[in-house]
């Protein structure tokens, strides 16, 4: 599964449409490294909801505002990070989508996935503004679901 | 996204196929349920492609939209992945889900 120094950079415009093509980059990278369909699947999930999120909720669907997507590959361990132009927001209060008070919410999950699929997720705010996510996970564990976080 | 309705019995049986992504179906869903002449509706997902966190809620906001209104809504023949997430979201414990169309039009 070893594939050292893999660097894949994207940078798309705040559409919707344009989503796939970021979790696409994500799912082959993870299959080319050795990652069953499953859990490539999984990790271009997490990809997807990262890139919904900066572009909704970062970049307010401004499709002059840019979304970076950077995948580095090293042995086993992948580093996704997910920059928007956004304000930024508190991770701290978003609700627990497993909470019952929160189950039938329309919204909410997308951290929620990212979490489940990735082994850690860690955000990030530029002072003049700008908002990154980084999500890493050893492709050698398997998927998020399969390694017992469900 | 594409949907067909049919009626069988008073039930509306929605055959979903594609995905139900942010921008691509998550709308749609919403307005297929809302638009379907009947109370009881039995939701076939076994086209759905992909489905992301927001036509997970959706779902969950159709089934209050229908619940709310005295109706009933049903799943029936989930793709793996998406049985894997609604038991990940424990949205599981919310839906009636069935594998057998006539077991789900019995039930309601």
């Amino acid at each position: 599964m070893e594939r050292d120094g893999e660097r894949i950079e994207i940078t798309i415009s705040s559409r919707f449409e344009n989503i796939e093509l970021v979790q696409v980059i994500a799912e082959h990278l993870c299959e080319n490294a050795g990652m069953d369909e499953d859990g490539s699947h999984w990790i271009g999930m997490a990809v997807r909801e990262a890139v919904a999120n900066a572009i909704k909720h970062g970049n307010k669907l401004d499709v002059k505002k840019k979304v970076n997507a950077t995948f580095e590959l090293n042995g086993d361990d992948l580093a996704i990070t997910i920059s928007d132009e956004g304000t930024g927001f508190d991770p701290e209060t978003v609700s627990d989508p497993l909470n019952p008070q929160n189950l039938m919410k329309t919204s909410g999950r997308g951290i929620f996935y990212m979490r489940t699929f990735m082994d850690h997720i860690r955000y990030s705010f530029e002072a003049g503004g700008g908002t990154s996510l980084v999500m890493t996970k050893n492709l050698a564990k398997g998927t998020g679901i399969a390694s017992g976080k469900a | 996204m594409k949907a067909t309705t049919r009626d069988v019995n008073g039930t509306a049986i929605i055959k979903v196929d594609g995905k139900i992504t942010i921008g691509a179906g998550d709308q749609q869903l919403r307005d297929v349920i809302a638009n379907a002449n009947s109370n009881k509706i039995l939701l076939d997902l076994s086209g759905v492609t992909t489905i992301d966190s927001s036509g997970i809620g959706e779902l969950v906001g159709s089934y209050t939209t229908v619940t709310n209104k005295g109706g009933k809504l049903k799943l029936l023949h989930l793709p793996a992945k998406l049985n894997e997430l609604l038991h990940v979201t424990q949205l599981i414990t919310v839906f009636e889900v069935y594998e057998n169309e006539q077991e789900a039009l019995a039930s309601f």
